[in-house]
């Protein structure tokens, strides 16, 4: 007997509103049927955008720019800030100006193969074709990308792939991208096209006649709980990641938006779906409040490896040459050291289970760079990665040119998020969802380079054609305001949820309830799943969830800057959201990229999709906490590229 | 380790402030010096006090969120972010002044939480370049030498934390303007609006209430970048440039 809430099996997603026809002509036709909105027109409608990374930040600026009214919200205290800002290494791009034999059809296939068959094809395709134009813009706004002495773009190689088509900006390729999309904002902001609310979060979505019709926000300042109303909502609200409390999102990073409109009848499709990127940091100690990621690009000249007997602590200077086991290499000779990620941190995982694990705990593995400083000299390592040595170096106290790295996998990003169409809106009408917030491109694996491809191709190109549509067909008929009854009672709902938040006065701070969830989920949603792991955390979250409204501590009020509200705020949703995670982590009994479940894998240990049973997107209905979701199943359909068991070897 | 800290508590920006001492015990040399405020706040907390507000979000010295003067230099004795300085740069015993960035342009929200608002209206006023979606070149079509590339990203990497701005005398906001100006100036996409980019910024920085600059160099110092006092002279030269260009039109 269960003691969680099962599932109920409900209909299936028949529509994904893509087009007919060859893939390449997909995008095309779709952009030609979408109706237009006059540009006269515009200025009356009003968008609401929630979130300022490479998404939020390049379709509020699109949008603007097209003549909409655009309100913008992020949680910081500008919108320079959003997490986007910490990607590394690069974006990717079919320019093929290697000359290499990349094409878009090819960024395409490698993206539905290193996804394991679990995307969209039709959107993937679309994102492929988009990508070269995503160059163009940065560059146009003055993106310093890496360049060659004759002026020209330079280009490096990521997992998964063959071809060098990574655009880059030294190692801080996510801040550079990101402060085009923020300074393009700026320009709409100062033209009086977009009202921002910086330090202002939203806690709920407002549906009425069943379509988005603005959110709830609370500015972090003064405490005050606001509604905001426009024609249509847009959620770039980044991932969950933090569910697990020790993550490279950033602290503030949370699922508060993306769960709130998931409670509001948009689906959840994917939940499972989490990346462990294989290169971060590892942990020193229980105070860790965050992990760090190196970036892979480091793959490209680092060599990984550990020692071949178990338990060998000699420092990693001392260990010969042939009593190293460079184990990527070994087992994957073609891709080597740069097979995709969740290949990679599996791989770490089990040369640590075996016991030959290095540095505190065993918990990782050594990336090093000795032959690559021989090869290429100091200098040029300096030149390519200096920034990522430095920050290694402050972190761990030891100098990486000395002595290897030690590395170890960590959460990084989501590939689940809410349900959208081909249009990326969600099940609500009028409520869509970009980048990170949305499940469609990347399937059960992330590839390197491709997060801020994705959330640039949303927000500057796909959304801005797709919105259209929706906007000039939904002519809004009545104004809301406050005094709507659906409006009057989801403030009511927010406001009591933080006045119960602040009342409990318990006796155990959000941080404990927070890393408590997180151990949870990282033993048993993490890295490997089983049946049985699967079912004890099922059985655990309800407890903690009960246990924290019995327990919580909330120092101070609602009305003042307080910190603490916030997080226990964003741990009450995080409290649901691991719960589907894990059933929809159960309910999947196979393995797909990112989620590797330990029944299901082939004779040498790599995951084992079953296509027949699971070839499909899981998308979630909430019915309720601690209800039995229904899940609707979305067939995938594979014309272009054929399902094969991955091979990287 | 045990530490004495002494933290600037402001109830809000309209409230006054004083500095309160508190004592921490445990705290490990691997500890980030946020991870030793977590420490400090978990144990308000659950004495039913207010726990320090303070800025921070990536945590790995890239958002540029976090903001603490400590020991009275702006992100402390390191030439890093406050989030990426470890407890193994104190001893034990230490006591650590804390407090936040001060600089009128700047005003306290909470503790040590500042409202930096005023850097976004400076690069509202011309920080970008006006390159409307959809309408962009392919990108080959315009090369930029390596060394300008070069010179461009060396300023793009200013992460706004205003580490600049506490660090200086004066208050002045040259160090973070002068910045994103070269990054922008430099490039043949940002040639157009090259002037105008650079008188309406400065422009703007002097309404904000920023104070002058008299080249003492304290933001280059303290700048978790690197960002190079050079550019602060570069920036001149163009602003000079710039003046003599509009007036003669």
């Amino acid at each position: 007997m269960t003691t969680y809430a099962d599932y109920t099996t409900g209909e299936p997603v028949v529509d994904t509103k893509a087009p007919a026809g060859p893939i390449n002509e997909r995008w095309d036709k779709r952009r030609f049927e979408a109706k237009l909105v006059n540009p006269a027109n515009r200025r009356k409608h009003t968008v609401i955008v929630v979130g300022t990374g490479l998404a939020g930040g390049s379709a509020g600026a699109t949008l603007a720019e097209q003549g909409y009214h655009v309100v913008q919200f992020c949680y910081q205290d500008s919108p320079r800030r959003a997490h986007s800002i910490a990607a590394q290494g690069g974006i990717n791009a079919a320019k093929n100006y290697r000359n290499d034999g990349d094409s878009v059809h090819r960024l395409f296939y490698d993206t539905v193969k290193g996804g394991d068959f679990r995307a969209r094809e039709s959107n993937v395709h679309r994102l492929a074709q988009i990508s070269v134009e995503i160059i163009d813009q940065c560059v146009a706004q003055g993106v310093p990308f890496a360049r060659e002495y004759g002026g020209l773009l330079d280009t490096r190689s990521f997992g998964g792939v063959q071809v060098s088509r990574t655009f880059y900006a030294r190692g801080q390729t996510g801040q550079q991208l990101l402060l085009g999309a923020y300074q393009a904002l700026s320009r709409q902001i100062a033209a009086g096209n977009i009202e921002m609310h910086p330090r202002t979060e939203m806690l709920d979505v407002i549906v009425v006649d069943g379509r988005a019709r603005g959110i709830v926000a609370r500015d972090l300042i003064t405490g005050k709980i606001s509604t905001y109303f426009a024609d249509a909502v847009v959620l770039a609200s980044g991932g969950y990641g933090n569910v697990f409390y020790l993550s490279t999102n950033a602290m503030n990073s949370n699922a508060t938006a993306i769960w709130r409109a998931h409670r509001r009848g948009a689906y959840f499709a994917n939940p499972c779906f989490t990346q462990i990127h294989p290169t971060c940091i590892p942990r020193t100690g229980d105070h860790q409040s965050k992990l760090t990621l190196m970036s892979e690009s480091l793959r490209n000249d680092g060599r990984i490896w550990v020692p071949k007997a178990k338990g060998d602590d000699r420092p990693p200077n001392r260990i010969p040459e042939d009593e190293r086991d460079y184990y990527l290499e070994r087992i994957y000779p073609s891709f080597g050291n740069l097979v995709p990620r969740d290949i990679a941190s599996r791989a770490a995982k089990n040369v640590c289970d075996e016991g030959r694990g290095v540095g505190p705990g065993g918990q990782g593995v050594y990336l090093d760079f000795a032959d690559a400083i021989k090869r290429m000299g100091r200098k040029a390592v300096e030149a390519k990665y200096g920034n990522l040595f430095d920050m290694y170096q402050r972190i761990t106290d030891e100098d990486p040119y000395e002595v290897p790295m030690r590395i170890y996998p960590a959460v990084h990003y989501t590939m689940g998020g809410l349900w959208v169409d081909y249009d990326l809106q969600t099940t609500v009408p009028g409520l869509f969802a970009i980048g990170e917030a949305n499940f469609s491109d990347h399937g059960a694996n992330r590839l390197g380079a491709s997060a801020l491809m994705q959330g640039l191709a949303d927000g500057y190109f796909v959304l801005p054609a797709t919105i259209n549509d929706y906007l000039a067909r939904n002519p809004h008929k009545d104004e809301v305001g406050d005094d709507h009854p659906v409006v009057q009672e989801v403030l009511a709902e927010t406001e009591d949820r933080l006045n119960l938040l602040l009342s409990v006065d318990g006796d155990r701070t959000p941080d404990s309830f927070h890393r408590e969830l997180g151990e949870l989920m990282w033993e048993f949603c993490g890295m490997a799943r089983t049946d049985s792991g699967l079912r004890k955390a099922l059985e655990r979250i309800p407890q903690i969830r009960e246990e924290f409204w019995r327990r919580i501590k909330v120092p101070g009020t609602g009305e003042e800057f307080n910190q603490s509200l916030e997080k226990a705020n964003r741990i009450v949703d995080y409290l649901e959201l691991a719960e589907l995670m894990c059933l929809d982590a159960l309910h999947r009994s196979e393995s797909c990229g990112g989620h590797f479940r330990e029944e299901s894998q082939t004779p040498d240990g790599e995951a084992a999709r079953k296509d027949d049973e699971f070839g499909y997107a899981a998308a979630w209905e909430f019915t309720g906490t601690g209800e039995a979701p229904t899940l609707h199943k979305e067939d995938l359909v594979f014309e272009y590229v054929h399902p094969t068991q991955r091979s990287y070897a | 380790m045990k530490l004495t800290l002494r933290v600037w508590r402001q109830k809000n920006a309209d409230a006054d402030g004083a500095m309160s001492t508190y004592e921490v015990d445990g705290i490990s040399p691997d500890m980030s010096f946020l991870e030793m405020l977590d420490t400090l706040n978990e144990g308000l907390i659950l004495k039913g006090e207010d726990p320090v507000a303070f800025d921070h979000d990536c945590r790995e010295g890239i958002c540029g969120a976090c903001s603490l003067v400590i020991n009275g230099d702006a992100h402390g004795p390191e030439r890093t972010t406050t989030c990426q300085l470890h407890m193994r740069s104190f001893k034990d015993g230490d006591t650590i002044d804390i407090e936040p960035w001060r600089a009128s342009a700047f005003p306290v929200v909470k503790d040590l939480v500042v409202d930096r608002s005023a850097f976004d209206r400076i690069i509202q006023a011309g920080g970008y370049i006006t390159a409307p979606t959809g309408a962009a070149p392919e990108a080959h079509a315009t090369p930029v030498p390596k060394p300008d590339a070069d010179f461009a990203f060396e300023h793009a990497e200013c992460i706004g934390c205003g580490a600049c701005v506490a660090a200086c005398p004066n208050g002045a906001a040259m160090l973070f303007t002068s910045a994103k100006v070269n990054h922008l100036n430099v490039l043949p996409q940002g040639a157009p609006e090259r002037e105008s980019r650079v008188l309406d910024m400065v422009a703007q920085m002097d309404e904000e209430g920023f104070g002058g600059c008299t080249l003492t160099g304290e933001c280059a110092t303290a700048c978790p970048k690197g960002i190079p006092l050079m550019s602060i002279t570069s920036m001149n030269k163009e602003w000079l440039r710039a003046t003599r260009k509009v007036s003669k039109r």
